[in-house]
């Protein structure tokens, strides 16, 4: 699942505002093949956490019912350009991915 | 934002004491990818769900928490939801769609730096109310708003 993450960090006056969008299918697991009419196994992401200079900064836990694709912003202080921000995310079935990247 | 982040600050001094527990917890980030709570999000009525995501369903209602979402949503499987928190030290976030079957759909534990302010997106299954729950200094609060649905996001 390499790339399955673009992020954008941006420090202003100390504060970063980061935005993540995952490619990710967040199946319930309701929802039926409609040729099939077998159930669509769920798979959705469990846990995001997000790391800024070596800190947690924001760790989330996600249920089926975030959007497919996730989006997510928020901001923290403290911040600075060229500061490392890390993401990285893990669904139901194990799979994971992050990317680390700098704060513009 | 300058005056917000000042509040933030001076609430996060204030509770030091909170803050530095929540800090230790956060050095463990793979502690806390183990507890991913189930419970909560299975629970099927939204005074489970909170219980299970913020400790207790006891919220205030307040007004210091913006919910911005829209007022009709065309696409239930896409509804962006954005939601800040003006109340000092607050240190946990979870959003609820009252009308979904499981009606949780995240929760989020902030760090002593991070604002109390998230944006997502989240899938709606018909017109109901958005709770925004939050916690700070151990007291939960909550905000909510009606979105109206006009294409469902869950199911097919």
């Amino acid at each position: 699942m390499a790339k399955s993450i673009k992020l954008r960090a941006k420090a202003k006056d100390g504060v970063a505002t980061v935005k993540a969008l995952i490619s990710h299918p967040m199946e319930t697991g309701l929802r039926k093949d409609k040729k099939s009419g077998k159930p669509i196994p769920a798979e959705f992401i469990q846990e995001v956490v997000c790391e800024s200079a070596g800190k947690t900064v924001l760790s989330a836990q996600w249920g089926s019912a975030i959007s497919k694709n996730p989006f997510i912003s928020f901001k923290f202080s403290g911040a600075k350009s060229g500061d490392s921000i890390k993401v990285s995310w893990v669904d139901n079935k194990g799979n994971s991915d992050s990317l680390e990247s700098n704060i513009k | 934002m300058n005056h917000n982040r000042r509040v933030l600050l001076k609430g996060s001094l204030a509770a030091g004491a909170v803050g530095a527990a929540v800090g230790v917890g956060l050095l463990t980030p793979k502690a806390v990818m183990a507890a991913w709570a189930k419970d909560a999000f299975e629970a099927k009525d939204v005074n489970a769900a909170m219980t299970g995501s913020m400790g207790s369903a006891d919220a205030a209602a307040s007004d210091k928490i913006k919910l911005k979402a829209p007022d009709i949503a065309e696409n239930g499987a896409v509804v962006p939801i954005t939601v800040t928190s003006n109340i000092k030290g607050t240190t946990n976030m979870s959003i609820l769609v009252a009308g979904n079957n499981t009606p949780l759909t995240s929760t989020y534990e902030l760090g002593p730096t991070t604002e109390a302010y998230i944006s997502t997106r989240v899938k709606m299954g018909k017109t109901s109310d958005v709770i925004a729950v939050v916690k700070a200094d151990g007291k939960l609060f909550s905000t909510k708003k009606e979105v109206k649905v006009t294409i469902g996001g869950c199911g097919g």
